[in-house]
């Protein structure tokens, strides 16, 4: 399967994302600079974490401008798959393509940790490799990841089954202290309506070798890898 | 012409950076204050054109660019 991974100006995790997909699940991947005008026949799009552009104006928002970022929202509107990682699901709010916004953390802190994270949904291109109410131990990294939506969009988000992650304790409950960055319903990945892009906090590729110290961020590269061949 | 645009966030959303200005406001002793709410200011230098002009474009680039209308609201005023 081919990857193209997104670097635009402020990416940092971009090689680390490259490193997981080519040389952990061994898939043929590249990078896509930002002013390109050509996904050059990738599979999958990843829009790495990091600080685009600074994170001026607000994170994800100016590179959502990006001549590339155009090619991806039609490759996303016409079914494609789509991961955002942190910085990239700011992005992909920023864009439109994901529903809400990200806010703050509620205690004001960047925050740098391991968290679990709780399986809501096994049944999407990202997740089929995991199982119901798996927990997962994948880093996070962010200043600006309390998701914040309107209750009538939650409500539907939650109808259509479009969370896929939510902070939680080791044990899979949820709870307040749990919830470290203060989003709402706890809430740490989303689909879009059609479930074909999917935006992210935690780091998977920063959980994808045993040197590492979790390999559990490789059952969301696996699950692409195993929709693309079985299920598309 | 000048043009200030005023970002801030919107009364239904917590602004946690608000709060805290707010609190390190409490704790200095000014217990007149009843709330703070943090925003953005932006200053746009613009080259001659027509009042319906800006009045069109200035709510546009507002909406589209400088705010997000998910979270935030803005207001604008011509200052010089």
């Amino acid at each position: 399967m081919r990857f193209g991974v997104v670097v635009f100006p402020g990416s940092n995790c971009d090689h680390d994302t490259l490193y997981a997909l080519r040389d952990v699940t061994n898939q043929e991947s590249f990078f896509l600079w930002h002013k390109e005008h050509d996904l050059k026949d990738a599979d999958c799009i990843v829009l790495p974490g990091g600080f685009s552009y600074g994170d001026y104006l607000r994170s994800g928002a100016i590179a959502r401008f990006s001549p590339l970022m155009q090619q991806v929202k039609e490759f996303a509107l016409s079914g494609g798959l789509v991961l955002g990682i942190c910085n990239g699901f700011q992005v992909l709010l920023e864009l439109g393509l994901l529903p809400g916004a990200m806010l703050r953390n509620k205690n004001l802190k960047f925050l740098c940790q391991y968290v679990p994270i709780r399986i809501e949904n096994t049944e999407t291109p990202f997740t089929n490799r995991g199982k119901p109410g798996q927990v997962l131990h994948i880093p996070i990294a962010h200043f600006d990841g309390n998701y914040y939506t309107d209750p009538e969009n939650l409500k539907k988000i939650h109808q259509n089954q479009q969370v896929v992650f939510r902070y939680a304790n080791p044990d899979g409950s949820l709870s307040s202290a749990a919830n470290v960055n203060g989003s709402m319903d706890s809430i740490a990945g989303l689909l879009n309506e059609q479930k074909n892009v999917m935006g992210m906090m935690p780091h998977p590729e920063r959980a994808s070798d045993l040197l590492l110290g979790s390999t559990d961020g490789q059952i969301i590269f696996e699950s692409i890898i195993h929709y693309l061949k079985n299920d598309r | 012409m000048k043009v200030r645009v005023l970002v801030s966030f919107k009364e239904s959303v917590l602004d946690p950076q608000g709060q805290a200005v707010k609190n390190a406001l409490l704790t200095l002793g000014y217990d007149f204050i009843e709330d703070v709410r943090q925003g953005k200011i932006f200053e746009l230098e613009l080259k001659d054109m027509s009042r319906e002009k800006i009045e069109e474009m200035i709510p546009e680039i507002s909406h589209k660019v400088l705010s997000n209308p998910i979270i935030e609201k803005f207001e604008w005023e011509v200052i010089d």
